[in-house]
């Protein structure tokens, strides 16, 4: 890690922090609120140093294939876009996953549905974690909440891609994408040779040798026997990142009488709402997952026996809110606070909802 | 500490960059700082906000409803966030195009005219550098010498002659800001 203190937006902590991973390829196209992260990078130039390959893509599917491309390859590559440029690539994120491809996704979201607003959301969780694209898939997903975790993100992402060979996500939203804070970024890390990525992703279309079998990259299976022990493979690899991969905060929980569930930018305006809480002598603490697929089950079920009501706090309809009840298994109160459409709550009214939704009612 | 801070005026007027150089400022002195920024159409026409936090310990929401102090440079600012400073704050507005002043009787109202000032110094892009020096009179959380330091830093080089000019304007806001009403 960097000892220098930097002051960015979360965008460009994203593009600066894939520079110095060592990320070999970008292709995406610009969208409000995320277009900070390829003018960075355009900005940086890093084909001039590294070699990373930065590209303007003419869409967003364009983008993704281009993702496909370079992941068949077992390069570094990314793309980023907001929640409509996101739904455009939903077909390409099922071939990835049904390819078993790794890559980086950012989805810096906004409000919706349709072209919607510009203003932050988290309305795509439902895409992100239950499937956007077609058949039985999971996306590794990461939900910072911070700028540094903006940066500190990418590589992680980039590990549980590689490791699982699975497509992973960061989503985020409008406010973490476009608020400036004080990051450190990680050091520089050399682009990986050919020859390493031969030796760590055998299974990459880099061009045959003669000590073995053409690679075969393809979601394409026509024997449905054979397409169903590809999908019992995935599935047995997704029980595994459930085992293995589940990350999150908790917050003031161990005394508390009522938790906050929230996400992301959600989960910095119910910190804020935990402080307030307690001075008026409510003690309040929250869970905040930070993988919301593999997503933290087990440690809201933990909590549903000694509290007295979760509020999930979600800028969206309620939507993760479903899964804090599968946690929660009918043990206690569950309710749902959240703003729509782009509107950000303050965390005064998340506590108002708090004591009306759970304290008081 | 904690300092929470609006500042909104019409887009063009240089509000993103004076928080930006605000939050500099406070990572000079090794403060906690967020700069979120109300972005999209609301600076084509409209007022351009930015609320900027500086704090002793690490900021929880970098989203507010109420502030401590809010710098309004405009009108339509005015009216959007007069109520929303907490009682006992700060309200500073420049007098530039305000036909209905501020009215509220339990916050501390201070007036700068940088806009006349920044045409009397012939360069009206220091005008949010007068307003900062005047923030800083009445609310020195930071200090000069580090907002000279997080000017260098948020500049590019090619404006670093600038730097005295700048100085200058913040030093004329410190003059020029007036308290026009205390809090009762």
């Amino acid at each position: 890690m960097s000892q220098e203190i930097l002051l960015m937006k979360g965008n460009e902590a994203i593009a600066h922090a894939a520079i110095r991973y060592g990320v070999d390829g970008y292709f995406g196209y610009p969208i409000t609120p995320q277009s900070e992260i390829i003018e960075t990078l355009m900005d940086a130039a890093p084909w001039k140093t590294t070699g990373m390959v930065v590209l303007q893509a003419e869409s967003e599917i364009a983008s993704i294939n281009m993702v496909y491309g370079g992941a068949s390859c077992g390069k570094y590559v990314m793309t980023s876009s907001s929640s409509p440029g996101m739904s455009l690539m939903q077909e390409g994120i099922s071939y990835l996953a049904g390819s078993e491809l790794p890559c980086l996704l950012v989805n810096v979201q906004r409000g919706g549905p349709g072209l919607g607003t510009i203003q932050p959301s988290q309305a795509d969780y439902f895409q992100t974690v239950k499937g956007g694209g077609h058949g039985d898939y999971r996306l590794i997903t990461l939900a910072p909440n911070s700028v540094q975790e903006m940066a500190d993100f990418v590589a992680l992402g980039f590990e549980l891609a590689f490791k699982y060979r699975n497509p992973a996500m960061i989503l985020t939203d409008g406010v973490i994408g476009q608020m400036m804070e004080k990051v450190r970024l990680p050091e520089y890390r050399r682009r990986r040779t050919e020859q390493e990525i031969r030796q760590q992703c055998p299974w990459a279309t880099l061009g045959k040798t003669p000590d073995r079998e053409p690679n075969i990259i393809t979601s394409l299976e026509l024997d449905p026997e054979i397409e169903e022990q590809n999908n019992i493979r995935f599935q047995n690899k997704y029980r595994e990142v459930e085992k293995n991969e589940v990350r999150y905060e908790e917050i003031m929980c161990d005394d508390a009488d009522y938790i906050f569930v929230a996400f992301g930018s959600a989960s910095r305006i119910c910190q804020r709402a935990i402080d307030l809480a307690r001075e008026e002598g409510y003690k309040v603490g929250m869970i905040r997952p930070i993988t919301l697929w593999p997503y933290p089950y087990d440690i809201i079920n933990r909590y549903a026996d000694k509290v007295k009501g979760f509020l999930t706090v979600e800028m969206n309809a309620g939507q993760m809110v479903e899964d804090v009840r599968l946690g929660v298994n009918g043990k206690t109160k569950v309710e749902y606070y959240g703003r729509m459409g782009g509107i950000v709550p303050g965390p005064d009214e998340v506590l108002v909802a708090l004591k009306e939704k759970i304290i008081n009612a | 500490m904690l300092q929470e801070i609006v500042i909104s005026g019409f887009g063009g007027q240089g509000v993103l960059s004076m928080g930006k150089i605000l939050a500099y400022s406070g990572i000079m002195e090794d403060k906690e700082v967020s700069w979120m920024p109300a972005y999209g159409p609301e600076q084509r026409g409209g007022t351009a906000n930015v609320t900027v936090i500086i704090a002793d310990q690490p900021i929880s929401s970098p989203i507010v409803s109420q502030f401590d102090v809010a710098i309004v440079l405009n009108q339509p600012s005015l009216d959007k966030f007069e109520d929303k400073v907490k009682p006992g704050g700060i309200l500073i507005y420049d007098g530039y195009g305000i036909h209905h002043p501020p009215t509220r009787k339990d916050i501390n109202v201070y007036k700068i005219d940088a806009m006349d000032e920044s045409m009397k110094m012939s360069n009206t892009k220091v005008f949010n550098m007068i307003v900062l020096g005047g923030l800083l009179k009445v609310l020195p959380i930071v200090k000069l010498e580090n907002v000279m330091k997080g000017l260098k830093k948020s500049l590019p080089e090619r404006y670093h002659n600038t730097l005295p000019l700048n100085e200058e304007a913040i030093l004329r806001g410190m003059e020029i800001i007036q308290l026009e009403r205390k809090a009762e």
